[in-house]
């Protein structure tokens, strides 16, 4: 049996995800839908936080909604005009999208409720996900270490840092 | 009541949806990116979801989502700076206006 607190938290957040998703990609102002994307990134670090990921959590709301939305907001200012809607919609191009996602969005729901008792409760938590645990599995060779995978999201940065230098200069 | 696997499925299942669905009706190339955003943070809450509910002792999902918000958030860095700077050129970032390269 859960809290109730917690059962609460869960309906708001679910709600907030399934509306904000659909109003991201529906709204016509773009600035809006950044915004919209805003919500649903902090409605899923309240979701790892409820996983007790803390520090997953705090990585979202650090790197998505603080670093990657900005970079969003500064690309929108840069590029479009202030209050202008984008055109509607041809009418083809919505049946295409609706008729992709609603397909994919039957299967994947088919596969789920076939299977709808299984995953059962949550299990009290059999390892506390602190700090120093998380740091020991980044940078151990182990079976279960991250060391390989840890080193190649730094060259991916490195390259990431000289392409954007690259792109982003003046000629 | 208890929450269950499948209630934490049933919202990343229709954010994935909606990412779709932006990205095959979006024009604009950065709307593009927003959807794509709003796809992968559905598969990051489900690897999380699931690590949690079917593995607690171990932490392969939570890494796994770890190394994809990186990923996630160079790939999205890069594009921007494309997306500017085809801006700069084309004056444009509609992908139905720009059609230089297209064969």
């Amino acid at each position: 049996m859960e809290s109730v607190g917690n059962i609460i938290l869960y309906f708001i957040v679910a709600i907030a995800i399934i509306v904000f998703s659909v109003l991201t990609v529906t709204t016509r102002k773009i600035l809006r839908s950044a915004t919209y994307l805003l919500f649903v990134l902090f409605a899923t670090a309240i979701i790892y936080f409820q996983m007790d990921y803390q520090f997953l959590g705090a990585v979202q709301i650090a790197v998505y909604a603080g670093g990657i939305l900005v970079l969003f907001v500064f690309a929108i200012m840069l590029t479009q005009q202030p209050g202008k809607s984008a055109e509607a919609l041809a009418t083809h191009r919505r049946w295409l999208g609706l008729t992709a996602a609603l397909a994919g969005v039957a299967v994947c729901g088919y596969a789920l409720f076939s299977y709808a008792g299984f995953g059962g409760r949550l299990l009290s938590s059999g390892v506390d996900v602190n700090m120093e645990k998380i740091g020991q599995f980044l940078l151990s060779t182990d079976k279960f270490g991250y060391l390989l995978p840890f080193e190649a999201i730094s060259v991916l940065l490195l390259a990431c840092i000289i392409g954007g230098v690259v792109i982003a200069r003046r000629r | 009541m208890d929450l269950t696997l499948f209630m934490y499925l049933i919202p990343s299942l229709i954010m994935f949806g909606c990412g779709v669905y932006g990205f095959i009706t979006r024009k604009n190339m950065i709307a593009i990116m927003i959807s794509l955003e709003l796809m992968l943070n559905s598969v990051d809450i489900n690897f999380v979801v699931f690590n949690r509910y079917l593995f607690p002792g171990q932490m392969d999902g939570m890494f796994f989502s770890l190394f994809a918000i990186a990923i996630a958030a160079a790939e999205t860095a890069l594009a921007l700076a494309i997306i500017i700077n085809v801006f700069r050129i084309a004056k444009n970032v509609d992908i139905n206006q720009i059609t230089k390269l297209k064969f």
